[in-house]
């Protein structure tokens, strides 16, 4: 049996989730069993798991705040009584403060950030994950009992195959050490960088914050997310969060847009699993077209607004 | 305060990266090692900075074998005041885990980095602190402590969330704990006489192996646009990478 925790956030299950079902889903067949799914609390749409492939879904009731420690006891035990044989988690910061916890707990061998479907050889799963910041491919093999994966995020498409599941609910410990006194949001609809499909990033070819409007308009047209490289948000251009490479945040959208940024081997450490990539810069000879999908060798100041009349235009 | 931090040795950012052995093994010929980023910028200047204030000390473990004293004594070059090396192969997450947590008793706080920059795992601080039943914060961005209670914030995604916890706990260090530090020769002077303890591995069985290694798909060339024809990128994007 395939245990996939689906994880929800403000009362909503995060494509994250869904994907991991639908991984977990497709797991269970490399293995030719069932899948289940695991979640905490109520949130919309828990019986539609069960199109992404969840036979059944157990619901624990009674943590309110996420806590890995109380989590994972919590999902240890369902993995345990359900006789799961791999368990799977999105490698969100959640996904990933359980990841090890569960490891520990079922004794199982673990890898992260893992991108492709297992493959079976026996009792011995084998799983890919990026490594050395992308810059190659590792291929895992797992020999312990009980097996538990982070799966990377926008890996594989969410799929609805099935029909609703059934729910079942039980109580959960609760008992946290950790006390949760604040969470700040970001504001805005935009998807958070980690989960975002579309990002417009920006370097120090820009010259300043104060001409980051065009940015914006173009990220605004798209519904893309900011990003900017990391000199950047040291001097305080830009907010630390929007900082993607190798010491900030590790991203892989579909489309990553960079306007005036070289291509150091460090921000392209954070960027280069990105499906599709746009290189806006004025020097020819900038690392970053050697990465890149698209490159338009120009002025930034010129080709960025330019971008977003396009895309006006094919809106029409 | 009793303060451990967890230091890995990881290849240097810009290194080549090939495969010896049919592809099995990392080929570490001609590669230059580093202090983990995480570890040396943010965990561990954060645990000197609250010894200085707070007093008490702060010990780095790696798992590694004697090659890794050299990161060692950078750490304690920087101001931690001992380490150990449990003196084994750095086999798996679960491995190196279990090494740090049966030398990790009697700790106020331990920390480990956000992620190793080779295998990027993100998972020994979690394993940590299963294997010693505390609680963990991942992603920490910023630390205070008051006797001992300690206030936390982390990243979460699109956001941030502060936290209160009694010690002991463990934490993984991001970006915007600390300023990195650079050793000055006092230091590096200090950290030779400092103890760096070498102790044996406890028995574990390994449930993890890298079976191969590849280099990703080369990219295809880069198509060049011209600047005048941004409605031919909107096009291309559109119906060739079919990402919009
Ligand atoms: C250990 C370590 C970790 C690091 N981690 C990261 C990381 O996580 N993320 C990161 O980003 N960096 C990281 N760096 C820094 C990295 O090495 C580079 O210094 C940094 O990425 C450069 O930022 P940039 O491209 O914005 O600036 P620059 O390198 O200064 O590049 C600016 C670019 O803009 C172009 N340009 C200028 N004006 C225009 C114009 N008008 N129109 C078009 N193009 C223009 C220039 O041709 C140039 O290519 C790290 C470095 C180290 C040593
Ligand atoms: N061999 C090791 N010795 C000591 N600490 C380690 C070792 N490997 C990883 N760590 C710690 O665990 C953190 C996360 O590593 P990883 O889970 O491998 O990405 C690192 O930032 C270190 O703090």
């Amino acid at each position: 049996m395939v245990l996939v925790y689906a994880e929800s956030q403000d009362g909503k299950y995060k494509k994250s989730a869904l994907e991991a079902v639908t991984f977990a889903k497709k797991t269970a067949e490399v293995l030719g069993s069932a899948c289940k799914a695991v979640v905490v609390g109520q949130a919309e749409g828990t019986a539609s798991l069960g199109k992404y492939g969840a036979s059944e879904i157990i619901q624990l009731n009674g943590l309110d705040h996420f806590d890995s420690q109380t989590f994972a006891k919590a999902i240890s035990k369902v993995a345990q009584d359900e006789g799961a044989k791999v368990v799977i988690v999105a490698d969100s910061s959640t996904g990933k403060s359980l990841l090890g916890r569960l490891a520990v707990r079922l004794d199982a061998g673990s890898v992260s950030a893992v991108n492709q479907i297992p493959t079976a050889d026996g009792s011995v799963l084998k799983v890919k994950k990026n490594v050395f910041s992308g810059k190659a491919v590792a291929e895992y093999s797992i020999q312990s009992d009980v097996k538990v994966f982070s799966l990377s995020g926008n890996s594989l498409k969410p799929e609805e195959t099935g029909a609703d599941a059934a729910i079942r609910e039980v109580s959960a410990e609760a008992n946290s050490r950790v006390n949760v006194i604040e969470v700040n949001k970001q504001q805005g609809n935009v998807a958070p960088l980690p989960e975002a499909e579309l990002v417009v990033s920006a370097g120090r070819g820009m010259k300043g914050p104060e001409n980051w409007g065009i940015i914006e308009e173009l990220a605004k047209e798209l519904g893309a997310t900011t990003a900017c490289s990391r000199p950047v948000a040291d001097t305080g251009w830009r907010p630390h969060h929007e900082h993607v490479g190798q010491t900030g945040v590790a991203i892989k959208p579909n489309l990553y847009i960079a306007a005036g940024i070289s291509g150091a081997i460090q921000h392209l450490a954070g960027v280069n699993s990105s499906k599709c990539i746009v290189v806006i810069n004025k020097d020819p000879e900038a690392p970053f077209f050697k990465a890149a999908d698209y490159g338009i060798c120009a002025d930034l100041f010129e080709v960025v607004p330019r971008i977003t009349e396009a895309l006006k235009k094919a809106k029409g | 305060m009793k303060q451990l931090v967890c230091i890995s040795k990881t290849p240097e950012t810009t290194a080549k990266i090939n495969f010896k052995d049919g592809n099995t093994a990392f080929d570490e010929s001609g590669v230059q090692f580093i202090m983990n980023p995480y570890d040396e910028w943010y965990a561990l200047v954060r645990a000197i900075e609250l010894k200085e204030s707070l007093g008490g000390t702060v010990t780095v473990i790696n798992v590694g074998p004697a090659s890794n004293d050299v990161v060692i004594r950078k750490a304690l070059a920087i101001g931690a005041d001992e380490g150990i090396r449990v003196d084994a192969e750095p086999k798996s997450a679960l491995y190196v885990a279990k090494q740090i947590a049966a030398n990790a008793e009697g700790f106020d706080l331990v920390y480990c980095g956000k992620e190793t920059i080779d295998y990027n795992g993100s998972e020994v601080g979690a394993m940590v602190a299963e294997y010693l039943d505390q609680p963990f914060v991942s992603f920490a961005t910023k630390l205070e402590v008051e006797g001992n209670s300690a206030t936390v914030t982390r990243d979460i995604e699109g956001g941030s969330e502060i936290s209160k916890i009694d010690t002991p706990f463990v934490l993984s260090a991001a970006k915007g704990m600390a300023e990195q530090r650079i050793p000055n020769m006092r230091g590096i002077m200090m950290a030779k006489k400092k103890p760096l303890n070498v102790v044996e591995p406890v028995g574990f069985d390994d449930k993890v192996v890298v079976s191969s290694f590849t280099l990703p798909d080369a990219k295809t060339e880069c198509k060049m646009i011209d600047p005048e024809n941004m409605d031919e990128l909107v096009r291309l994007l559109q119906e060739e990478a079919k990402v919009l």
